[in-house]
């Protein structure tokens, strides 16, 4: 196991009221068995940087608020160990491809505007029971595993600074917006495939990706949005080719009333709706 | 919808490549190995072997498939990559618009050439 | 409000290059963009060149003539790597966008196996019939003849 004396982190500050121009400043700290790079930043802004502007919140790569690009690549300050940099020289910087507010603070504004456009929600005609629900829709583990490694998706713009489509291209959708509409295209309680499918269709569709795997590897949840791209192309192309359709969203789920329950076998917990 | 369209060809233009230039590629530079469809011998430009291969009506037709089939999938391809990098709406359309009159242009001169000389060929 | 304007912070080209974990498939990716721009090049000029069959055997030997020598014969071999690659890594890429080399969906367990590790024993495989392909040429282009 690395362990260092010292760490020095080299930090590229930039101020758009006062500074043209980003700087890269180095500072030395001494090293804490188990120190994340947001450990590091916590102790220079307490000890000689109070000025230094990031955005972090849980601390334990949940919220997605920390995502910076740690020497070379988009990372969770949170969740990166000093040690697995494998040196001692720390370089942070804000995630590339996204305007910046201040030094390490991205502007992940075009990343949710991409994303609400891409209806990231569940759409079906039933509006009084998605409002007032009266009962569960039907949904079996198999079809809960067809989206669910897409829930896991903690919106950090990780896989944004890492895609080289948009690192050109801003008007490219980026792999989290795509990623989560597709989430709720393959949904079994979701019918809404018709109103994305016209934008997906279009130039804000997943057309430009060329699967350069970026995005599934800097993903720090595991959440493989290139193989939600994927498939999501595979439905739009099947369906254009009349070879898919999507399947008519859940019903709700029906009680059996004339069954009775058998003296051995628990009762089913209460209701939560 | 447009872009799905394009994309979805594109993909099928490309198995087709595949597969025809394939044979192209086998006929013309694994002559040595293979020696299909060169029937004079020699080299696979010789004046001979273009001539027995233009007299079948299968090289005309696929030469003007592959033409086809190979300018629509390099010339989405360009326009992609131009368009990856970021371009304004109006610069958009001029490049599609030259690409597509570009496109046209060629694939009517080539698919001219692959029938004349096909024509040409039978006569000799 | 803000003023986020100064500095686009966009990776741009770079990005195109490198930019992050630098993968396999980032390089794929790269050669095949690089390689598909030769190869309209070379098909667009290759169009008119070839077109010369068309007004007979004079014309036609003279329009060989101009494309003879060793920097050609150096320039087609380079042009049949780039089909054995573009070819077999798009085929690769037919078989992963539409989603039938990718795997399913799955439970992220530390470590991330992703899609990415999937299809890679495919892309290598992809990445050894080039090869195999690109010598075999080799052999026709430089030893055999």
């Amino acid at each position: 196991m690395t362990t260092f004396t010292n760490v020095t982190f080299r930090i590229r500050r930039y101020d758009p009221a006062s500074q043209p121009q980003p700087v890269w400043e180095d500072h030395t700290l001494p090293y804490a068995g188990g120190m994340t790079v947001l450990d590091g930043l916590r102790t220079l802004k307490e000890t000689v940087l109070p000025t230094l502007a990031w955005r972090s919140s849980c601390r334990m790569g949940v919220c997605g608020s920390c995502g910076m690009f740690i020497n070379g690549r988009p990372r969770l300050a949170c969740n990166t160990q000093v040690t697995e940099l494998g040196t001692s020289l720390v370089t942070v910087a804000p995630l590339p491809n996204f305007r910046i507010i201040r030094d390490l603070v991205p502007d992940l504004r075009p990343m949710f505007d991409a994303h609400a456009a891409l209806m990231p929600h569940i759409i079906r005609d039933d509006e009084d029971e998605m409002e007032e629900p009266t009962n569960e829709y039907w949904q079996t583990p198999h079809q809960l595993e067809e989206f669910l490694q897409f829930t896991y998706c903690i919106k950090c713009g990780c896989c944004m600074a890492a895609c080289p489509t948009f690192a050109t291209d801003p008007a490219y959708s980026g792999p989290m917006p795509l990623g989560q509409a597709h989430r709720y295209n393959t949904d079994s309680r979701d019918g809404g495939f018709g109103a994305r499918r016209a934008v997906l269709g279009g130039d804000r569709g997943p057309w430009k990706c060329h699967y350069a795997g970026e995005c599934s590897q800097a993903c720090p949840k595991g959440v493989d949005p290139a193989r939600a791209i994927q498939l999501m192309k595979r439905q739009l192309v099947f369906d254009y080719l009349r070879l898919w359709k999507q399947p008519s969203p859940a019903r709700l789920a029906v009680v059996p009333a004339e069954v009775k329950r058998r003296a051995d076998v628990p009762e089913a917990p209460a209701r939560t709706i | 919808m447009r872009d799905r369209t394009l994309w979805t060809w594109h993909v099928f233009a490309g198995l087709v490549i595949l597969v025809i230039l394939g044979l192209h590629m086998a006929v013309m530079h694994l002559d040595a190995i293979l020696g299909i469809f060169n029937p004079a011998g020699g080299h696979p430009v010789d004046w001979a072997n273009v001539v027995a291969r233009a007299q079948q009506t299968f090289f005309a037709v696929t030469y003007v498939v592959l033409l086809g089939a190979a300018l629509f999938h390099g010339l989405y391809g360009l326009r992609t990559i131009i368009f990856e990098l970021g371009i304004g709406s109006g610069l958009k359309t001029t490049v599609s618009g030259v690409l597509v009159l570009g496109g046209l242009a060629m694939f009517a001169f080539g698919a001219w050439a692959a029938w004349a000389s096909h024509t040409l060929a039978r006569t000799q | 409000m803000l003023d986020t304007n100064g500095h686009p912070n966009r990776l741009g080209l770079w990005g195109w290059l490198g930019g992050g974990r630098w993968g396999l498939e980032r390089y794929l990716y790269t050669l095949h963009r690089l390689t598909g721009l030769g190869l309209l090049a070379y098909f667009l000029l290759h169009i008119i060149v070839t077109s010369a069959r068309a007004y007979g055997e004079e014309a036609w030997l003279a329009s060989m003539a101009r494309v003879t020598g060793p920097l050609f014969v150096v320039g087609e071999y380079l042009v049949f790597v780039a089909f054995a690659f573009h070819g077999l890594n798009g085929l690769r890429l037919v078989l992963v966008e539409l989603g039938w080399a990718i795997g399913k969906p799955i439970e992220p367990v530390y470590p991330y196996r992703t899609s990415v590790d999937v299809q890679r024993p495919l892309a290598l495989g992809v990445m050894v019939l080039a090869g195999l392909v690109i010598i075999a040429g080799g052999a026709d282009f430089f030893l055999l003849h």
